[in-house]
């Protein structure tokens, strides 16, 4: 008797399950629910481009209609990635426009995409719907145009703090003369200005559009014309919020953003002036999402915006907002999920802000369902990180910057071990965690014993030696991600815990001890990774015990990468190689 | 800028912290540290001039202008770049320039604003990429140095360092580059 069940029905069953991670999990089941579940999987997730050839995932999925991918390791973020490491787009692009043409979705994280890459994109998908490229670099505006002019389907065109060679502002008028089917548009990473009469007759015939980011040189005497012609938008960036308006003007905007009754999410506010916040007041109740972080605005100021903000589920601000602006949050924004406090000054000497750690004692007391958190502030102590642990045991991501590297508990000089003890111990669903501050190899003891579900961990000018890496590698059983900077070891640690590094998607260290040997000897030792040596120095004119600058490590099924720069060394898995640069573009 | 002597203080401080051990050697700890500091002397300093910087700052609290350290904290350059220009507008502080020298992938980025004249300039980036550049005179330049300093103006001309007044030069440095070789030489040796 056949005991298998029918492919239809096997698709049927297949088609509830959506995460990619259950997905995974389906294929790995018996060949049928292999061969079931890849012609079924239509969005297909990459979290590293290197870990899979572009080729292999094009051939498993023949269905795919959304692809996303991510690039260069996160700290690229913080230019610890230099400049040409890769994260090519084209191979991906390339394969797919030969051999899915179907495909409707690109989402695209730190990789370099190319004009070539977006005029190939416009060319070969001819339902393409949805371009998200978010901190992504090496395209043009011309490809923007390229984009809008051709894909006269396109529904969602985003790019998120890219770097875009501006070319200025015509790509705007790209868009097909006829109704557009765009949904989503963000454009708030460009410079340059686009006409005004673009955007507004834009706006007058896209009739779905839902969100719409502006860049900072949409000047806000012209905001109100374009959101007469838009009243239907759930999400609003503007553009600088700083222009002077007369008294007309002023109740025209007014009225204008009044009735935008559908308006969730609002960001941009670039340079907001305090008279300007009361126009804001209309929209404040509905509001679930509000970015104010590039908004200069200052105590006592923000809070006669934050008081009325009562729906807020996402609030990213600077640290202008100060302990008191955090008490009024925690006062009244009591459906808070999401907080974000960025530095405002340029320096770590910056310190004329009031921004302690009472803020987010505060907020952790006051905002009940708060589970992710990016704190900046100069120092900390222990007691607040024992009270915001004791307070949020549901934080899913925890991520303090003290900004003062090896900065100690300022009341009590001791290392804020204790303090990250209490997190990890009392946050047991904990899936992202940034430490920082004076911590010793107890610290990561800790984390190792508790954080049971963490997958990806961030760590900065910490911990005294190699049992720091060996808590953290023996112990956090779900770790996918770990990056570290300046901390005082290596080797030992990497070398003993070589098969972990098989189960993760990948490690960064830079400026640590880990030696060319021991690069060497883990890249023997283990097939299916690549080590990569990103050093200025050629690792073979000096000794295996020197140490090397930065060293990236993934799981791969791909092999050794072919597009290396000549500062980018993957170890070669024979050792009379030692290593080898192949670099062939 | 000097921090030759914090260095040292930085290293000793470090020595009671380490505790290494390399296979094969058992005072893994001071080997490693002095195979480390020499290998590290023939470095750029990239990640080690920043942690001498940091501890420079640390334990003396009126320092000279430093570097910042590469991505501390870590704030995306997005974001970065968007509240220094607001800034520099506004209160017209700080004027952050690219520097690159040639054969070095890596570029930094300096504060004009925080040197008074070109000596101390010079004595930072002499630091920053480790070379050396000798004195700078009005007749024969750099003579003789392996490296030249120049810089990008606002008409994107390349000059030499050192030509222009320095307040002129303040205000008109789009970016330096550090040229290296015979190019250099023929730039650098009194025109």
């Amino acid at each position: 008797m056949d005991r298998r069940f029918p492919f239809k029905v096997l698709e049927h069953i297949f088609s509830f399950v959506d995460s990619n991670e259950d997905r995974n999990s389906v294929s790995l089941v018996c060949k049928s629910w292999f061969e079931t579940e890849r012609r079924t999987r239509k969005r297909v997730f990459v979290g590293n481009c290197y870990a899979v050839s572009p080729l292999k995932v094009a051939r498993r999925f023949p269905k795919m209609r959304s692809l996303t991918l991510k690039g260069k390791p996160h700290f690229a973020d913080y230019n610890l990635v230099p400049d040409g490491w890769g994260g090519y787009a084209w191979p991906w692009i390339e394969a797919m426009a030969a051999r899915r043409p179907l495909l409707e979705e690109i989402r695209l994280k730190r990789m370099v995409v190319t004009d070539e890459c977006l005029e190939k994109i416009a060319a070969s998908f001819r339902d393409f719907k949805t371009l998200v490229l978010t901190s992504c670099e090496g395209f043009s505006t011309d490809g923007i145009a390229a984009i809008a002019s051709t894909c006269r389907k396109l529904r969602d065109l985003e790019l998120r703090e890219c770097i875009v060679d501006d070319l200025g502002g015509d790509w705007l008028s790209y868009f097909p003369e006829t109704s557009t089917s765009l949904v989503s548009l963000d454009f708030s990473c460009l410079d340059s200005e686009v006409k005004l009469s673009d955007l507004e007759r834009l706006l007058s015939r896209s009739p779905n559009l839902k969100s719409l980011k502006l860049n900072r040189s949409v000047t806000l005497d012209v905001l109100e014309s374009l959101l007469r012609r838009a009243p239907q938008l759930v999400e609003l960036g503007t553009g600088s919020f700083s222009d002077e308006l007369d008294p007309e003007e002023i109740a025209k905007l007014t009225k204008a953003l009044s009735e935008l009754k559908q308006l969730k999410s609002l960001s941009g506010l670039w340079d907001l002036l305090p008279e300007y916040i009361p126009l804001l007041y209309s929209v404040c109740p509905r509001l679930t999402s509000l970015n104010l972080s590039y908004a200069t605005v200052q105590m006592p100021d923000l809070i006669d915006l934050l008081s009325r903000c009562s729906k807020l589920q996402k609030l990213w601000v600077m640290d202008l907002i100060e302990d008191k602006g955090l008490k009024t949050v925690a006062l009244c924004c009591k459906e808070l999920r999401e907080l974000r406090v960025f530095p405002s000054g340029a320096d770590l000497d910056e310190t004329d802000v009031t921004l302690t750690e009472q803020g987010l004692v505060s907020v952790s007391e006051g905002c009940k369902k708060l589970e992710s958190v990016l704190y900046f502030c100069v120092q900390f102590t222990n007691a607040a990180l024992v009270s915001i642990a004791k307070n949020r045991p549901n934080f899913r991501c925890f991520r303090l910057c003290v900004m003062e590297p090896f900065a100690p508990d300022y009341r009590t000089q001791q290392p804020l071990d204790e303090g990250f003890k209490a997190i990890v111990e009392k946050c047991k669903d904990l899936r992202r965690l940034s430490v920082s501050g004076l911590l010793t190899d107890k610290a990561f003891e800790y984390i190792g014993v508790h954080a049971k579900k963490l997958r990806m961990l961030s760590i900065a000018f910490a911990g005294d030696s190699d049992l720091m890496l060996h808590h953290l590698l023996s112990g956090c059983q779900s770790l996918k991600k770990l990056e570290i900077r300046d901390c005082p070891f290596g080797d030992t640690a990497l070398l003993e815990n070589a098969a972990k590094l098989e189960t993760m998607r990948s490690l960064w260290m830079s400026s640590c001890f880990v030696s060319f040997g021991a690069c060497k000897q883990l890249s023997q030792k283990m097939p299916r990774l690549n080590v990569e040596v990103i050093d200025e120095h050629p690792p073979k004119t000096r000794p295996d015990s020197s140490p090397v600058e930065r060293i990236y490590i993934y799981r791969t099924v791909a092999g050794p990468r072919l597009d290396t720069p000549e500062f980018v060394w993957t170890i070669h898995k024979s050792p009379e190689v030692g290593v080898s640069r192949l670099s062939i573009r | 800028m000097e921090n030759v002597g914090v260095c040292d203080e930085f290293v000793n401080l470090k020595a009671t912290e380490l505790r290494l051990g390399l296979p094969g050697t058992e005072d893994g700890g001071e080997e490693e540290r002095q195979k480390v500091s020499c290998c590290k002397s023939n470095k750029r300093a990239f990640p080690e001039t920043e942690k001498d910087i940091e501890s420079t700052g640390k334990t003396k609290p009126a320092s000279p202008p430093k570097a910042q350290i590469v991505g501390w904290p870590p704030v995306r350059s997005y974001r970065k770049n968007n509240i220094q220009t607001k800034k520099n507008e506004s209160e017209g502080q700080g004027m952050y320039v690219k520097v690159s020298m040639d054969g070095a992938p890596y570029l930094r980025k300096i504060d004009l604003t925080v040197y008074k004249q070109y000596p101390e300039l010079m004595k930072s980036l002499e630091n920053m990429f480790k070379f050396s550049v000798g004195e700078y005179c009005e007749r024969e330049r750099y003579k003789g140095s392996e490296f030249v300093p120049t810089y990008e103006d606002k008409d994107g001309d390349w000059m030499l360092v050192g030509d222009v007044p320095w307040e002129m030069f303040v205000s008109s440095c789009k970016r330096l580059r550090i040229m290296k070789g015979s190019e250099a030489k023929g730039l650098g040796c009194g025109v």
